[in-house]
């Protein structure tokens, strides 16, 4: 039986910017098992933002293939990937990239609206989400009346509000003091207990060394990939 | 999603941005309210010509002298002494005229006229007791020449209310009173009702006396200005131009058109003269609105445009949330619909309002032309969906990641 949730081979994603080509990835070959918590590292311009959106299916490779549980992604239709997107994965941007103007709650909720579920449903979600990140006394704030870590909270609720099997998260601890940091790789380490595959993009080793498998990208390869060493655990005060 | 969730998503999103809102809404409201202010005033100067002229007499044929040739030599217009009574009596009482209900003979000159101690120039038309249908006159006070007035050679005058408010106070009742035309002393015995017009048109500024008064009294002459013509009905026009055209060329015996020494105009053909004057203005009005319609669609269009491809960023990010191509144009869509609809009904409502103060103001005609509404509506309604809907259309093609990184 095959447990595996992500397997990608050969993939490669070149940008082109007039006659110059740049191999954002090449020949990445990768498999993900469902459950696990993978830290994917490595310095900028290594390609692992650009192999986190292939895996978010938010956008697609130039060659290779790629399966999100046993369904070959590139083989969707639109409406297809905007369901996996919607159901299946929780992506968290580096840039929260939250809707300015619009207060925590109906952020948090917009995912459950494209599918369609019932307005109070939604709410009542989106509530006991951010009361879990610890935002339940700032549900009607907009996102420039709360800090980058709160809103980086925000953006947290929003990839779970849909129980997705996957979450996916861009660097979620770089632009906030440490002592947050901590905080969100709790949440993370929480959720993954629960059975949710965890997998992040950092730079910095001691958030890495949260999860269970570090993966390293330099120049679009990868180039180390392992679990050899003491995962950090977080004590939980939930 | 269903309708009405769209519109309140829709409304909710364009109460975030209000400012970008409020300007898409300016344009869409400022190009539809001034069509539709400017093809208005066109269409009630074009009505106000109109009416003016037919309510002078809409069966109305008006024979005025024209070049008196002798030899080689060419009169001016109008200045010749070609018609008489008896060119008048001859179209009364000619079996080949048959189309002909009234003629009214009239003689018309300038004179110097005083009251107490006011005075005034004004027109002085000597008129047949017809005069009064003929030129359709009301009078607001006493009575307008009669058959008498006119075979006694009687010193009477009915005076236009412009020539009252000259001369004489206000609340003093002029019937009654006499007033001196060129030195002979008149009796007024009416005032007529206003007919409106102003300037040399102004037909209030005039006093009526008996014709043979101003022929033998006033002007020492024995010839007509005018000889103003009734037809049966409005289709008997052109026939009646001709009968009394041939009469008279043969009474004057004169044997070419071209060398008649006077003239018929019709009411027709001042309408169509009037017409075409007012219509030039019109369609330089059509013109300027055209323009401000371009004008104000192009700004529409940069602002629909503008603001839709601002909110690339946020497409991508509904769509990485799993909104589908579909429900992303819908909105947009929505939003468009909704912002076009309420801009145009201000514009509308703008428009109107505006261009019933004009008219309030000019004391002109106050007609709305629903044809220039719906143009400009459907203008800018067409331009501001077309503009949002194809920006939105294009991102949501878009990868998301393309679009979240959109600059």
């Amino acid at each position: 039986m095959n447990d595996a949730i992500i397997e990608v081979s050969h993939l490669s994603k070149i940008y082109k910017t007039g006659e110059i080509q740049t191999a954002a990835l090449s020949d990445v070959s990768l498999t993900i098992k469902k459950g696990e918590f993978v830290a994917v590292m490595g310095p900028s311009g290594s390609g692992k933002s650009t192999l986190m959106h292939i895996l978010g299916a938010l956008d697609l490779p130039t060659e290779g293939t790629y399966f999100l549980d046993g369904k070959e992604v590139s083989k969707l239709t639109d409406d297809e990937l905007a369901a996996i997107r919607n159901r299946k994965i929780g992506f968290v941007f580096q840039a929260y990239n939250l809707l300015p103007r619009t207060s925590a709650i109906d952020n948090v909720s917009l995912p459950m609206e494209y599918a369609g579920i019932a307005e109070n449903e939604q709410k009542e979600k989106a509530k006991k989400l951010l009361t879990l990140v610890g935002l339940g006394d700032r549900l009607n704030h907009s996102p420039n009346k709360l800090s980058g870590g709160q809103q980086q909270r925000v953006a947290i609720a929003r990839a779970l509000i849909m129980d997705p099997a996957i979450i996916l998260a861009d660097e979620p601890t770089g632009n906030i003091a440490s002592a947050q940091a901590e905080e969100i790789m709790a949440i993370f380490q929480k959720l993954n207990q629960e059975g949710h595959t965890v997998i992040m993009i950092t730079h910095e080793s001691d958030i890495a060394e949260h999860a269970s498998r570090i993966i390293h990208i330099k120049d679009g390869k990868i180039v180390k990939d392992g679990n050899g060493h003491k995962q950090k655990i977080v004590k939980n005060n939930n | 999603m269903t309708i009405l969730k769209l519109t309140v998503t829709g409304i909710k999103n364009l109460a975030v941005n209000k400012m970008r809102t409020g300007l898409a809404m300016l344009g869409i409201v400022i190009g539809i309210g001034s069509v539709i202010v400017l093809i208005s005033m066109g269409e009630a100067t074009k009505f106000a010509v109109q009416s003016q002229i037919q309510s002078i007499g809409s069966n109305l044929l008006t024979v005025s002298p024209g070049f008196q040739s002798s030899g080689a030599v060419r009169g001016a217009a109008g200045g010749a002494t070609t018609l008489t009574l008896e060119d008048a009596e001859s179209i009364r009482n000619s079996p080949k005229v048959t189309t002909v209900k009234y003629v009214s003979s009239e003689y018309s000159g300038r004179a110097q006229v005083i009251a107490g101690r006011n005075n005034t120039n004004t027109q002085v038309v000597g008129v047949e007791e017809v005069y009064e249908k003929v030129r359709k006159i009301a009078m607001s006070s006493g009575k307008f020449v009669s058959v008498n007035n006119v075979s006694a050679m009687s010193r009477v005058a009915v005076l236009g209310p412009t020539v009252v408010e000259d001369l004489f106070d206000e609340g003093v009742s002029p019937v009654g009173e006499s007033i001196r035309i060129s030195g002979k002393t008149f009796l007024v015995i009416g005032v007529t009702k206003s007919k409106g017009g102003s300037g040399m048109q102004n037909q209030d500024d005039r006093i009526f006396v008996p014709l043979t008064t101003a022929q033998k009294q006033l002007f020492g002459s024995k010839y007509l200005t005018s000889i103003a013509l009734e037809a049966k009905s409005e289709n008997v026009m052109t026939a009646a131009q001709n009968q009394v055209g041939y009469l008279l060329l043969e009474r004057h015996k004169i044997t070419s058109t071209a060398e008649a020494d006077f003239r018929i105009m019709s009411q027709a053909d001042i309408l169509e003269t009037a017409t075409a004057v007012t219509g030039t203005f019109t369609s330089m009005l059509t013109g300027i609105a055209a323009i401000s319609l371009l004008v104000g669609g192009i700004g529409i269009m940069n602002i629909m445009l503008m603001s839709v491809t601002e909110r690339t960023r946020e497409i991508g990010l509904r769509k990485a949330l799993g909104a589908t191509k579909k429900v992303i144009i819908l909105q947009f869509l929505t939003e468009s619909t909704i912002l076009t609809f309420v801009g145009g009904a201000l514009g509308i409502t703008i428009g109107i309002c505006g261009f019933y103060a004009y008219s309030l103001f000019n004391n002109s005609t106050f007609i709305v032309s629903v044809g220039s509404v719906l143009l400009a509506f459907v203008v800018s309604a067409g331009i501001g969906i077309i503009f949002g809907w194809y920006p939105a259309r294009k991102a949501a093609n878009l990868q998301p990641i393309e679009a979240l990184r959109y600059e």
